[in-house]
C-alpha cells in the first residue's frame, strides 16, 4: 500500500464515520423530532447495548454455548440478576466481573 | 459546578468500559503491525477515524487488498448505528454552539453514548453541564484508544494472548449495569429480548449488519409494545369515565 492509497483510505473512513455521527448534530438547532420518534428513541440504549453484548455472552467462541461452563454467560447472568434486584450500576459491574473471573478460574482448574 | 468536576463525572462513568477497551486497542495495534502495515497507519487510523469495530473490519479488508470504495462503504455500514445515538442525543445538544457539536460528533462512540446518556436521565448531566461530562468521557476513551494502539503497534508481539484474559467482560458488565435500570416496564423487556434474540440469529450477517438490524428491531418492538400499552390505559380510562 503506497502513501497516497493509505491517505485516501484514512480520509474516506474518517469522512463516513464523522459524517454519520455529525449529520444530525449539524442541524440539531433546527431539527424537530416528531413525538412518536422521540418515544421510539428511548429504546435505543437497551436495544443497541443488548445487541452488542448478546453474541459476546452466548457465543464467546463463535458458536452458541448455553452451558454452565460458559463463564461469559455465568458472569452475565450474575450481573443481570444483581442489576435487576438492586439497580446499582457499580454493584452490578463489580459482582459481574467477580463472578466472571471466579468462574473462569474454577473451570480452568 | 466546575468544568473539571463535570468532566470527571464523565470520565469516572467511563472507567469500566475503558478497562474493557484496553485489550481491543492493543489487539488492533498488534494486528496492524502483524499485517505489515506501516506503524503510522494504524496510529493515524485510531487518531482520525476513532471507531473500534470499523477499524478492525477495515484492517481485514486491507489485508485482502479490497478496493477503496469497499473499505469506505463497509466503514459506513458498520458505523450506521451511531445515527441512532445522534438522534437520541439531538434534544440535549441542540442549544450548543456549532463548534461544540462538531467535536461531540467526532467523539460519538458506543461507549461514550453508553456512559453519558444515562447521566442525562439522572440529572448528573444537563443542558448546562452535559457537554463537559461528555468531553470527560470522550477524552478518556480517546486517550486510551490511541495509547493502546501505539503500545500494540510497538510491543504487540510481547503481550501474547492478552485477548484471552477476558478484560472485555468489564464492558459487558457495564452495559448490563446500564440496561437493567430501564427494565421497569414490559416494553423495555420486550425490547431487550427481541434485540438480544435477533442479535444471536443475525450474527452471521456481514459488516455488523446483524447488530444494526437487531437494534432497530428492538427499538420497534419496544415502541409498539409501549404504544399498545398506552392504548390499553387510555381505553381503561375512558371505560372508567363511562362508569
Amino acid at each position: 500500500m503506497d502513501f497516497i492509497n493509505a491517505v485516501m483510505i484514512l480520509f474516506g473512513m474518517f469522512a463516513v464515520t464523522f459524517g454519520v455521527r455529525f449529520v444530525l448534530f449539524a442541524s440539531a438547532h433546527k431539527v424537530v423530532m416528531p413525538a412518536f420518534f422521540e418515544r421510539a428513541l428511548k429504546f435505543v440504549p437497551v436495544a443497541v447495548l443488548t445487541s452488542i453484548i448478546m453474541p459476546m455472552i452466548l457465543m464467546p467462541n463463535e458458536v452458541l454455548d448455553v452451558s454452565f461452563t460458559n463463564y461469559w454467560l455465568i458472569g452475565g447472568m450474575a450481573a443481570f440478576l444483581v442489576g435487576i434486584l438492586w439497580q446499582k450500576q457499580l454493584l452490578t459491574i463489580g459482582v459481574g466481573i467477580f463472578v466472571f473471573f471466579l468462574a473462569k478460574y474454577l473451570f480452568s482448574l | 459546578m466546575s468544568t473539571y468536576k463535570d468532566m470527571k463525572i464523565g470520565a469516572i462513568a467511563s472507567i469500566p468500559m475503558i478497562v474493557g477497551g484496553v485489550p481491543f486497542g492493543l489487539l488492533f495495534g498488534s494486528l496492524a503491525s502483524s499485517y505489515d502495515l506501516s506503524p503510522w497507519f494504524a496510529v493515524a487510523m485510531s487518531a482520525f477515524v476513532f471507531a473500534g469495530s470499523a477499524q478492525f473490519v477495515a484492517l481485514g479488508l486491507i489485508a485482502l487488498d479490497a478496493p477503496l470504495w469497499v473499505i469506505v462503504s463497509t466503514t459506513f455500514i458498520v458505523n450506521l448505528r451511531h445515527l441512532l445515538y445522534a438522534a437520541d442525543l439531538v434534544k440535549f445538544v441542540k442549544h450548543l454552539p456549532f463548534s461544540v457539536r462538531l467535536w461531540m460528533g467526532f467523539g460519538l462512540i458506543d461507549e461514550t453514548y453508553a456512559a453519558v446518556r444515562p447521566l442525562y436521565g439522572t440529572g448528573e448531566a444537563n443542558e448546562k453541564t452535559g457537554h463537559f461530562v461528555y468531553l470527560g468521557s470522550f477524552l478518556s476513551f480517546y486517550l486510551m484508544w490511541n495509547l493502546t494502539t501505539l503500545i500494540g503497534v510497538a510491543f504487540g508481539e510481547l503481550i501474547p494472548e492478552m485477548s484471552e484474559w477476558g478484560m472485555e467482560f468489564a464492558m459487558v458488565a457495564t452495559f448490563i449495569g446500564i440496561i437493567t435500570p430501564y427494565l421497569k416496564h414490559v416494553s423495555f423487556w420486550a425490547c431487550m429480548v427481541s434485540a438480544g434474540g435477533s442479535a444471536i440469529l443475525l450474527v452471521d450477517l456481514p459488516n455488523n449488519l446483524g447488530l444494526l438490524v437487531s437494534a432497530v428491531i428492538g427499538v420497534l418492538v419496544g415502541y409498539f409494545c409501549d404504544a399498545s400499552r398506552q392504548a390499553d390505559t387510555s381505553l381503561q380510562v375512558s371505560e372508567n369515565r363511562e362508569v
